[in-house]
């Protein structure tokens, strides 16, 4: 017998999709049982106060829980959120009900034993609920009591080799792809420079001073499978400026039927025989592709690295060997005037350890830029397009680039800057009054 | 600028405004103090280590406040 009533939340368990609710209703289960003999540290009923109180705010249209919270483990100003019932009478168990965040391992690599432990901490010290991951990456430990923080974060320091993650206005966990682990496609060491960067700016990670939300993203190609060009203040995409690299046999062969196209992965049903004309050639969004004596030829300065050819035909196409970085910066989720897209801002740059150019002529300025000029909750892309992408070139010491320019310019007028123009704003006026009366 | 002289400052500039609000931005204390961000986040950060004030958060935002001001500490019993 449930301790609460949820019919509401019973009826999400009737739809054709998994139900978050079966897995809270089987981890109350298994909380109610204990087989594992655990000493639960906080309340066994946990899970089943949560969902009682998931079924009043149902009931009533609005949320039981508060806003924020004090708490943390000593010394970091990110990584734990307070979560706090305001119906703690009635649903004791989550009275408490906090968050921490769990610095997830580069590209999500981890062992079963690794998973194992952590679910081992959390199963004894929080609820046993878990999100694997959060938006930013992490992984996320929902619901345990103050006095359990600092216990969960010696385990995990001492014993794990474990941090917390980011939170508030920190620099979020750094996130990145599999990158050169387990993918051809990626031009630089993903892993490396997350892990580079995640050590560097430890201060920034766990003492919150910026303005709001900080995110870095890693793509070790333009594929970009963590999106950070849509998710991060600071996109890191793989990118290569020479060719694209052909094996013409290759080509051969997907032209023959012999290689499947797209690595197989459509080949659930008979789409007949692969037409490199339709399927490739023609989807090139910059047309700088054809078919010459038999030979694939790619105009390579026109690429736009859409990657669509080298994704259909991974054997045949392969990416260039001069490869780096393109850094654009400013995306964001739309809480104030609406979702916004990475901005270039950097077309190409090495990054190769110790990345130091990066962090000195990128990183660095941006943010000492954006501490001092952003307003309270001003993400860098809202303050981008507040001061303009100009004031940002010149923050960094930039010369603009044709592709920095997404659109014809909305603004008919230039503003000249006196040291943009020859000879400056200055003049001779006795020079000027020999041509021009009073 | 002196830890002890900064320590002073933020105390005062704190109380005097805790009628009306018991957190605070990072920029608020930045402001107080008159230094750079750098600067200050160093002082700040040393004022939270010795308790002198304490950090709060929404999950997306951060805040800084005095120990045990505020409805929010005692009505949690995180006092």
């Amino acid at each position: 017998m449930a301790k609460h009533e949820t019919p509401m939340l019973d009826q999400l368990e009737s739809g054709p999709w998994p139900s978050f609710v079966s897995d809270l209703k089987q981890q109350a289960e298994v909380r109610a049982k204990n087989e594992a003999n655990i000493e639960f540290q906080i309340p066994r009923d946990v899970v089943e106060d949560l969902l009682g109180v998931l079924e009043l705010s149902y009931d009533h249209g609005r949320t039981h829980w508060k806003h924020g919270g004090i708490v943390g483990v000593f010394g970091y100003g990110g990584g734990v959120i307070g979560r706090y019932c305001d119906q703690p009478e009635q649903f004791p168990g989550v009275a408490h009900f906090h968050t921490m965040r769990v610095n997830q391992p580069g590209g999500k690599f981890y062992k079963a034993e690794y998973l194992k432990q952590l679910c081992d901490l959390w199963d004894f010290r929080g609820s046993g609920i878990t999100n694997m991951h959060g938006s930013t990456g992490d992984i996320i430990f929902l619901g345990t009591t103050t006095p359990q923080l600092e216990e969960i974060f010696y385990e995990m320091t001492h014993k794990l080799n474990q941090d917390l993650g980011g939170s508030g206005s920190n620099l979020r966990t750094p996130a990145d792809c599999v990158g050169q682990a387990r993918c051809e496609f990626a031009c630089y060491d993903t892993q490396d420079l997350c892990y580079d960067l995640t050590m560097e700016y430890q201060d920034e990670l766990h003492r919150p001073a910026f303005p709001y939300k900080f995110k870095f993203k890693f793509d070790g190609c333009p594929n970009c499978c963590v999106a950070s060009i849509a998710r991060s203040d600071l996109s890191f995409i793989g990118t290569w400026r020479d060719d694209i690299k052909i094996d013409q046999e290759a080509v051969a062969a997907y032209i023959g039927g012999e290689i499947p196209p797209n690595a197989g992965a459509h080949s659930g049903r008979d789409w007949g025989p692969f037409d490199i004309q339709k399927e490739v050639i023609d989807n090139c969004p910059t047309e700088c592709m054809w078919m010459e004596d038999g030979k694939l030829k790619i105009d390579n300065k026109e690429c736009n690295r859409c990657m669509h050819c080298i994704n259909v035909m991974p054997r045949a196409l392969h990416i260039g060997d001069d490869r780096g970085v393109t850094i654009l910066a400013g995306a964001k989720a739309p809480i104030l005037d609406g979702a916004q897209m990475g901005s270039l801002i950097v077309p190409f740059m090495k990054a190769e350890p110790p990345y130091t150019e990066i962090k000195e002529k990128v990183i660095e300025p941006i943010w000492d830029w954006w501490m001092e000029e952003g307003k309270n909750r001003e993400r860098l892309g809202e303050l981008m397009k507040r001061q303009g992408l100009q004031k940002m070139l010149d923050v960094l010491g930039f010369e603009a680039d044709p592709r920095m320019v997404q659109e014809p310019r909305h603004n008919p007028y230039i503003f000249w800057k006196e040291e943009e123009v020859p000879g400056g704003f200055k003049r001779d006026i006795n020079e000027f009054r020999k041509y021009h009366q009073r | 600028m002196e830890y002890e002289e900064a320590k002073k400052k933020i105390t005062e500039a704190l109380q005097k405004k805790l009628k009306t609000k018991s957190k605070f931005y990072f920029s608020d204390l930045a402001k107080i103090l008159g230094e750079k961000p750098r600067v200050a986040k160093k002082l700040i950060n040393q004022m939270v280590q010795e308790g002198v004030l304490e950090y709060w958060s929404s999950g997306s935002t951060s805040m800084y406040g005095m120990p045990g001001t505020g409805k929010q500490a005692h009505a949690e019993h995180e006092d």
